[in-house]
């Protein structure tokens, strides 16, 4: 009787730990695969893949820079759109917010971010991209396009679809994990210190200022890279709104393509085996990035708590 | 007194806090927008029609019955394979191994896996099951999604499992019993509300995913309950519908994104419903 329980419990650690390990398995798993399929997109073009502009699936010819250049300066505009944003909301939910709304304006926030990518696309696409081109874009034409040099970014007639509107749609879609991650992030500030600062007469901004942005700083950053990551990878909303043009263009208002974008576009549609194969490469640049973005994230946000607990 | 300092301060303070408080608005605006977009063009979509008509050909009327039927059906079969195993993987990172270091890099790889870009698992399920099998199906569908189910539940049955207080453990163990009939039979079921949360989250996020079914299960026109062929899905068909030139098509597609919108937001509230629920009890 004795021995049949503890077979019980070293079998069902042992099934226990198999999963565990399958996870780690599984990420080794997803990388080999990738690997192995861009092979053939490796030895065709060598490392130039990474700095090649050229994408012509007639003649056989793929580079990967303008895919890449999309997905960072589309995440790129993104942060910048979305930190500030983030960052009052989490000031509002810690702050401002009367205790009892606190909950359900959190909740609506947290929201946001369970709307799939694709309602977010055909949003941008049928309402967003519009009224993008009659207002803001004529408006950034009108006035920042004037000025020298800094004006390129701005140049060209309002298309409406392009790297600026998938910027802004990935702007809205980061939003709430930067927020949720950054209100967490406040909370643990001692009440004590933020009570301190308020008893020597600190206003609220102050308090902000000196006392929870310094303590908290490496959960906030942990909390931007944590968006960063998951506005590399976006998918669908950025494959409604970017306009699919493999093409490195200054201006922000042109159409460009990202890694994400180009996989959902093209992928079912690549024939040959060098096609799916620099396809394959793609996804596996993306996947590195992610991790590397990801990996940090995840890092800064443990450092985080460990530090909670001292 | 120099009261211009004063007056500095609290203008600063007023700004910042103001600025503070347009952000929330412009969140909340921006929710509200999206949500009176998908119902002002979808609501005329949803009739008798819409659940039992299959997709059309252009120009002709018809519903969404079968790539309903089929994001059911992928839906069910990933929560049911992905569950299991991020329950029990959940399990040894909080019953067996706390801090081990094995317990350690699975919860890092774990934290990666869950952000990881969904787009890259449906290219891997690609290589490892459509292009053995020689042509997308069903399976290869639910295997794309089942894998973004795991890492939800493993990180919401960790928590969850070790939010059960120590003492009933300890009970149970001073009873005799040993550890798999301790974590099966009692800290499961303390711990069971707060899982069902997890899992409810996981279909809600996977639910609404187009990407990893676009190179997995592709799509199908046809009614179909062939697991092992190409099957229809609701996302992929309101990426194709929404990116169409008729007008028909765009307005089924505005129909199903207020259908998956409204399940994928009940499951959200449902879910936290019961986390407070479960929060209040203890």
């Amino acid at each position: 009787m004795m021995r049949r329980q503890r077979l019980g419990d070293t079998l069902f650690r042992a099934i226990t730990r198999g999963f565990a390990f399958g996870v780690l398995l599984l990420l080794g798993a997803i990388i080999a695969s990738l690997a192995a399929g861009s092979i053939p997109a490796f030895r065709a073009f060598g490392l130039g893949f990474l700095f090649s502009t050229a994408w012509n699936p007639v003649k056989d010819t793929f580079g990967a820079l303008p895919a890449i250049y999309g997905t960072l300066v589309t995440s790129f505009i993104a942060m910048m759109l979305a930190v500030p944003l983030a960052f009052g909301i989490a000031i509002f939910l810690t702050e401002l917010c009367p205790p009892l709304l606190r909950r359900p304006i959190g909740t609506l926030i947290e929201l946001l971010a369970a709307i799939p990518s694709i309602i977010y696309g055909i949003w941008g696409l049928f309402v967003l991209a519009p009224v993008l081109q009659s207002t803001l874009q004529p408006m950034l034409i009108g006035s920042l396009g004037e000025i020298p040099l800094f004006g390129a970014l701005f140049a060209g007639p309002p298309f409406g679809l392009g790297i600026l509107t998938a910027s802004i749609i990935l702007a809205v879609m980061v939003l709430p994990f930067i927020a949720s991650v950054s209100r967490d992030v406040f909370l643990t500030v001692p009440p004590l210190l933020r009570e301190s600062a308020y008893g020597m007469g600190a206003t609220t901004s102050e308090v902000i200022r000196n006392i929870i942005i310094p303590h908290s700083r490496i959960g906030i950053v942990g909390g931007v890279m944590l968006g960063l990551g998951r506005a590399l990878g976006e998918t669908m909303a950025v494959t409604f709104v970017i306009g699919n043009a493999h093409h490195i263009q200054a201006s922000l208002l042109a159409p460009g393509t990202t890694i994400s974008a180009t996989l959902a576009n093209e992928f079912t549609e690549a024939v040959d085996q060098i096609y799916t194969s620099s396809l394959v490469a793609l996804g596996l640049i993306l996947f590195v990035i992610t991790l590397i973005v990801l990996a940090l994230a995840n890092y800064m946000l443990w450092r985080m708590g460990s530090q909670e607990g001292a | 007194m120099d009261t211009m300092l004063y007056r500095r301060r609290h203008a600063t303070n007023y700004l910042i806090l103001s600025m503070s408080f347009a952000a929330t608005a412009a969140g909340l605006l921006v929710l509200f927008l999206i949500m009176w977009s998908l119902l002002k063009n979808g609501i005329s979509a949803l009739g008798f029609d819409f659940f039992t008509q299959n997709t059309p050909p252009p120009g002709r009327s018809g519903g969404l019955m079968n790539a309903i039927y089929g994001s059911l059906v992928m839906t069910a079969v990933a929560t049911a394979v992905g569950t299991p195993v991020g329950i029990l993987c959940g399990t040894f990172l909080a019953e067996f191994s706390r801090s081990s270091r094995l317990a350690m890099t699975v919860r890092f790889i774990n934290d990666i896996l869950l952000s990881a870009p969904s787009i890259v698992i449906g290219l891997f399920v690609y290589e490892v099951m459509v292009v053995p099998m020689g042509h997308f199906s069903g399976w290869a569908g639910s295997m794309a999604l089942a894998i973004l189910v795991v890492p939800v539940v493993v990180r919401t049955s960790e928590n969850m499992l070790s939010l059960v207080p120590a003492s009933l453990r300890e009970a149970a163990f001073a009873l005799g019993a040993p550890q798999w009939k301790v974590v099966i039979l009692v800290v499961y079921r303390a711990a069971l509300q707060g899982m069902l949360t997890g899992v409810l989250l996981a279909v809600a996020r996977i639910a609404g995913e187009t990407a990893p079914l676009l190179f997995t299960a592709l799509n199908n026109q046809f009614w179909s309950t062939d697991m092992n062929n190409a099957m229809g899905n609701l996302p992929v068909v309101i990426f194709q519908f929404a990116l169409s030139p008729y007008a028909d098509w765009q307005r089924l597609a505005w129909g199903g994104a207020l259908l998956i919108t409204l399940a994928i937001l009940s499951l959200n509230i449902i879910a936290r419903f019961l986390a407070n629920w479960s929060s209040f009890e203890k």
